[in-house]
């Protein structure tokens, strides 16, 4: 579905662009909203799960008998209680449930179902695994050498050269030119090394599900999830049930960024439920989080970089290693493809790995993969501008990606914001703004693809003309506004006569995960054609009321007109006066829409950034901090802006604090949010915001998604601030203290 | 394990309950009382999600033994609007967006109206300081600390 023609004189919104209170408001700020750990049934257990503490070892055997004859256990499962799963479901089965081997600190190997916690503790604490514990790595450097403990043996693919470990799965490749002869062109090449810890998406509401399975088969899951029909497909395939005997609704969710776009507890919930026959509910608690669900991948990166004194980059080359935990799939592919998109380069190759180790499996993080990738590439533009005595943000300028421009992975831009942003950022007071000592400030760019997928809408108009709009992602962060605003905007009705409500999975086709900064773009693009079905049939009514053709009848502002004179004179017909005689007319009004949308549009933003480095201590203050982003067209600009905010502060976490440390012994050492340490309250500054709308023209308000760009810039951003105030090059993420201290000494030695 | 009989008051009414010795006022709250509203992110007095008052004292409930509430006024979430009339800083935070998820939200707003009740003037800063023991991985906070600085500005004016 394309752009609405004439785009380019603005379309006069009356609904879209404005901030309404989000409809989900009242129950967020008064605790009556229900997340995933506040759902009870009658008959209930508790559900918990045993967990290896060990980071490699063979399972030789588990003995559950005397935890089954604890007083109040009613079910007991480990591996063997579940089909052979799926070759596609066989490694999300295997870190739901370990098999064979126990891959990580923190890897379940059995559950229980019981009548109390405490039952359930004293069960879990009877359980005998035998456990053959083997050599592990963590490291993602190590885990590439020849001779380095193997997780899984044949796995690796033909795109692996030869030389590297077992546990080296897949080689990416992408790029066009010839690098070498780029580099030859330039007046500075600078490589670097850099490395960057793993990240969790830190949500504050740990993972929770109540499930209940009964004898004939039928199954009920109340998950937080990002995706209810993801879990619902998933864990149907590894239960071995129809997904249809599934019904999966999903509570509001207290945080994802990508961690909940898997299933870890729920297929274990509904084990222990049809074990029990009773309904079993399971939370997880923070460790269990830290430990068992995925963070992103920590990362070590070469990249090389050429530039001419006028600021051309001849050539950039980059060699991405991510350590995607214990299977594979880690997200080097999207990082060797996001790194230099922001850049119209001749000569451009970016190399990714993706590698296996001993920790939880990674998950989705917000853009992922891209922020590391970015934080090599902005890096070392960063270091040669200073070099060359350049500004940082005229050479990216010079150098953007431009409508017309040929990725670095392959595709050509459209309309794209990227120059838009830096040309603000320019333009802003921040970029004028005096530093005092110890000070300085850093730009970086990001990139982001936003994806759009399949989406199933539902939009049924009441008897009394007011509308509900049925759809089938979680609303992790007032999407549910944004829907309602769209479906009043195409309309012509009211804000408050909308009423959208996320369905369950069997009330809907199906609906890709909220993921990929997709569901304002698709879900907005199939409401919008929802409300269209809906306009034609009000149109098709009034038609039949007024003995004219249904072609000569239009719909504006809410209401059905006849198309001009020649169609007769009748008085326009409001929605609520069609609505109210729709039983007579033909029967009930709805619209639909089904899709694979395509088209998302890709997003592009600058963040700026003021830091203080205290030499004495090597702690960074973060000053003042300043997002510009393309937006395409914002629908709900508070929105937009929280998205902005949010990902830059997680990205500041990822840059100074947060980090998976793990001791020799290869046990994670700081699974809570005393030791992994997120940004709070009194770190921050205010995040200042700058919107930009460059219509996206896949969507007919030209919206693009918006939520992830906003973490792939901060890395760099201050990575580059941090080494202009503390005079060295900071090449480590996190940037902690100790690491910014032992820089600054080693460049004054 | 006995079970401890507890009298109190939550928001404002007698309450009785049965709990075990071990068991955590936020257990009590969210199992036996269904006060759900006040949520569980840690369990380690680290993010703030389970912040409620007693006898007007901030405390995260996870590091509260259900049996120390005896005789106590516990105020939740769940007792902060006056019937229908949402309280202001409530209301400041859906006028500012001050919410993504909403998970942490409930423990802010106890945690901001008991920084009002003893600070109806504070500044930024002290905000921030006050707030730090709050996780929230939405917002970058900003939107929050703009809304409880309106929230006592339109108090002050009250």
């Amino acid at each position: 579905m394309a752009l609405d023609k004439g785009f380019d004189q603005p379309r006069k919104f009356k609904v879209v662009g404005t901030r309404p209170l989000r409809p989900d408001g009242i129950d967020k700020v008064t605790g009556r909203a229900r997340f995933g750990a506040d759902m009870n049934a009658p008959g209930m257990l508790v559900g918990r799960i045993l967990r290896s503490p060990h980071a490699h070892a063979r399972i030789r055997g588990i003995d559950t008998s005397k935890a089954e004859k604890v007083p109040g256990v009613k079910a007991v499962v480990t591996r063997k209680d579940f089909p052979k799963p799926r070759p596609d479901l066989a490694d999300i089965m295997d870190n739901v449930m370990a098999g064979r081997k126990a891959l990580y600190d923190g890897h379940a190997v059995a559950a229980v179902a019981a009548t109390s916690v405490h039952a359930a503790r004293k069960a879990l604490k009877a359980i005998k695994v035998d456990y053959e514990v083997l050599p592990h790595v963590t490291d993602v450097d190590e885990a590439m050498k020849k001779g380095a403990p193997l997780l899984h043996r044949g796995r690796s693919d033909e795109t692996v050269p030869a030389g590297f470990s077992g546990n080296v799965m897949h080689r990416f490749e992408y790029g066009h030119g010839d690098v070498e002869k780029g580099f030859k062109q330039a007046d500075l090449v600078i490589e670097r090394h850099l490395k960057t810890a793993a990240a969790h998406q830190g949500y504050i509401e740990p993972h929770a599900c109540l499930a209940s399975v009964g004898p004939d088969g039928n199954a009920e899951l109340w998950v937080c999830t990002q995706g209810h029909y993801m879990v619902r497909n998933t864990c149907a395939g590894l239960l071995g049930i129809d997904a249809s005997r599934l019904r999966v609704t999903a509570s509001e969710i207290g945080g994802g960024f990508g961690g909940k776009t898997t299933v870890f507890i729920e297929p274990v919930a509904l084990m222990l439920s049809r074990k029990a026959n009773k309904p079993v509910k399971i939370v997880m608690s923070r460790e269990e989080v830290f430990r068992a669900t995925g963070p992103t991948s920590s990362t070590s990166m070469t990249c090389k970089i050429g530039m001419k004194k006028d600021g051309t980059i001849t050539a950039g080359l980059a060699e991405l290693r991510y350590q995607g935990g214990a299977y594979p799939g880690s997200p080097v592919q999207y990082g060797a493809m996001a790194c230099f998109a922001p850049y119209d380069l001749k000569n451009v190759k970016s190399i990714g790995y993706d590698v296996v180790t001993n920790r939880p499996k990674q998950a989705a993080y917000r853009a992922p993969g891209a922020p590391m990738g970015a934080y090599a590439v902005e890096s070392v533009i960063d270091e040669l501008c200073r070099k060359l005595g350049l500004d940082p943000l005229g050479v990216r300028l010079k150098n953007a990606a431009r409508e017309g421009t040929r990725s670095s992975y392959g595709p050509t831009f459209n309309q794209i914001g990227l120059p838009a942003t830096l040309e603000a950022a320019m333009r802003h007071p921040h970029w004028k703004a005096k530093l005092g000592k110890n000070q300085g400030r850093g730009v970086a760019c990001g990139f982001w693809f936003n994806f759009g997928g399949d989406t199933c809408v539902s939009m049924n108009v009441t008897p009394d003309g007011t509308v509900t709009l049925t759809e089938g992602n979680p609303d992790i962060g007032g999407s549910r506004a944004s829907m309602t605003m769209m479906a009043a905007e195409e309309l012509g009705i009211p804000y408050d006569q909308v009423r959208t409500v996320i369905a369950d999975t069997s009330s809907l086709g199906q609906n890709d995960v909220t993921d990929g900064s997709r569901v304002t773009f698709a879900v907005g693009l199939a409401t919008i054609k929802a409300a269209r079905e809906a306009i034609k049939i009000c149109c098709e009514r009034a038609a039949k009321v007024w003995g004219i053709d249904p072609d000569a009848v239009v719909w504006e502002d809410g209401h059905a007109k006849p198309a001009g004179p020649n169609a007769g004179k009748f008085p326009p017909m409001s929605l609520k006066e069609i609505a109210a005689i729709a039983t007579n007319t033909g029967g009930p009004i709805a619209g639909h829409h089904e899709v694979n949308a395509e088209g998302a549009g890709v997003s592009f933003a600058t963040h700026m950034v003021d830091v203080e480095v205290d030499p004495e201590t090597g702690a960074v203050k973060v000053l003042r901090y300043t997002v510009f982003q393309d937006a395409g067209k914002a629908v709900h600009p508070s929105y937009v802006e929280g998205q902005f905010q949010g990902g830059a502060v997680q990205g500041i976490g990822w840059a100074l604090n947060e980090e998976y440390i793990y001791g020799a012994d290869g046990r994670l050492q700081n699974p809570g949010f005393l030791d992994y340490r997120i940004p709070v309250c009194s770190d921050l500054p205010m995040i200042d915001t700058v919107i930009l709308e460059i219509p996206n023209p896949g969507h007919p308000y030209g919206v693009r998604g918006v939520g992830e760009t906003s973490i792939v810039p901060p890395l760099a951003a201050i990575a580059n601030a941090v080494s202009a105030a503390a005079g060295v090059r900071l090449t480590e993420l996190p940037m902690s203290p100790p690491k910014v201290l032992k820089a600054i000494g080693a460049a004054r030695a | 394990m006995t079970r401890i009989h507890v009298s109190t008051t939550v928001n404002g009414d007698a309450t009785e309950f049965l709990c075990e010795p071990d068991e955590t006022l936020l257990d009590v709250l969210r199992e036996r009382l269904g006060l759900t509203g006040t949520k569980e992110g840690c369990g380690t007095g680290d993010c703030g999600a389970c912040s409620v008052t007693i006898d007007g004292r901030l405390v995260c409930s996870c590091l509260v033994l259900a049996a120390e509430v005896a005789g106590c006024e516990v105020a939740t979430i769940e007792g902060m609007a006056d019937g229908d009339r949402l309280h202001p800083l409530q209301q400041k935070f859906l006028d500012h967006a001050a919410l993504q998820c909403g998970i942490c939200t409930p423990g802010f707003l106890v945690a901001a109206k008991a920084l009002l009740d003893r600070n109806p003037d504070p500044t930024e800063t002290e905000v921030r300081y006050w707030l730090a023991g709050n996780l929230c991985r939405c917002t970058g906070y900003d939107k929050i600390v703009r809304a409880v600085m309106d929230a006592a500005k339109e108090m002050r004016r009250a």
